[in-house]
């Protein structure tokens, strides 16, 4: 359940920017390939806005799918899991995006 | 107006685009220089529970503990019973309880840094929660993340389990002194590993029986903070 320390970590950073106002709604930006689940994410998010500037803020959260460019035939794969294979059959490829784990923006009053 | 109270204050927008985990991050990064200015490796241990990550590190403590000092800071959700059966072995140890956590942070680690104080030169093992999932997200600014898995748990894990897999330097197979009694492909797993993290090494071993426990140290010693006062001795880690 490492999403709680994730969502405590979201909460920690959005109050200290928030400097005392409220907290309207917050803006993720996940990737496939990081192994967050957006659903306990959001779980987890409730909980640790209690008794905070962020209590009842909205969770946005922004997928981003994981892609990689084969090394051996040059084509741009999607990867819904870590597991690196090409259509083309090979396993040599570079992770090009999915990687993302970030606070992209939030709403304060 | 706003929709929530009513008032009508209208939102601002702040745009961050931070990253999530840049607090463990950059303490992570503080943890690190620490390290390298003390000339100390740090091993990060990752598996399930079960696998052998105790009984490796005894091994491993009266073996290289002979010539470099050894350290090791134990994470488990709860008792001090691995970190007993370390200290026996003959090493200083720090247990850290996550109580209902189910990994290391950086903020821990830094912690247990501080309480432990290990001499410089020293080679620090990190015995992660076991745990295959949460502790590969945690930077915890060690050198090196070693993944270990026992013959006992499946050819598939890697595949399972691919997010730990694709964060490894190294993946140890354990118990292959078991491997007669149980249904384990050895070159399969190899090829799972590769599949989540090419180019990864897999050193197949027996903590229990000592099979292969050779290229796990060669490892270590391939790892080890460049520079360190090296005095002559017989130990592989010099």
């Amino acid at each position: 359940m490492h999403e709680l320390s994730i969502a405590q970590s979201v909460v920690d950073a959005i109050c200290e920017r928030a400097a005392g106002r409220s907290v309207h709604s917050v803006r993720l930006r996940v990737g496939a390939l990081t192994a967050v689940v957006p659903e306990a994410m959001r779980f987890c998010f409730d909980l640790a806005v209690e008794g905070t500037a962020a209590q009842g803020a909205r969770l946005d959260i922004e997928h981003r799918p994981g892609m990689a460019r084969c090394r051996s035939c040059g084509a741009d794969v999607e990867l819904t899991d870590p597991i690196l294979l090409c259509p083309c059959g090979s396993a040599d490829l570079e992770v090009t995006a999915g990687r993302e784990l970030q606070i992209v923006s939030m709403e304060v009053r | 107006m706003c929709a929530t109270c009513g008032c009508s204050a209208e939102p601002e927008t702040i745009t961050l685009e931070q990253k999530v985990l840049a607090k463990n991050d950059a303490l992570a990064e503080h943890n690190r220089d620490m390290l390298a200015g003390l000339g100390i490796l740090a091993v990060n241990l990752m598996s399930s529970p079960g696998s052998g990550k105790t009984t490796l590190l005894e091994r491993t403590i009266r073996t290289v503990g002979q010539d470099r000092p050894v350290a090791v800071i134990e994470g488990d959700q709860e008792t001090l019973i691995d970190a007993e059966r370390i200290r026996r072995a003959g090493c200083a140890v720090e247990q850290v309880n996550t109580g209902a956590g189910c990994h290391l942070d950086a903020a821990m680690m830094h912690d247990a840094l501080h309480k432990l104080d290990p001499e410089p030169g020293s080679l620090l093992f990190v015995e992660n929660v076991g745990n295959l999932v949460c502790p590969a997200l945690f930077d915890l600014g060690e050198g090196g993340k070693v993944v270990i898995i026992s013959v006992t748990e499946g050819t598939d894990k890697p595949l399972k389990y691919p997010y730990m897999f694709a964060v490894a330097d190294l993946v140890i197979v354990n118990k292959v002194d078991l491997l007669p009694y149980v249904d384990f492909d050895l070159e399969a797993c190899r090829r799972h590993v590769a599949a989540v993290n090419p180019g990864t090494p897999v050193v197949a071993l027996s903590a229990t029986r000592g099979d292969n426990l050779e290229a796990w140290y060669g490892w270590l010693s391939s790892r080890s903070v460049p520079g360190v006062a090296a005095t002559p001795g017989t130990s592989p880690l010099r």
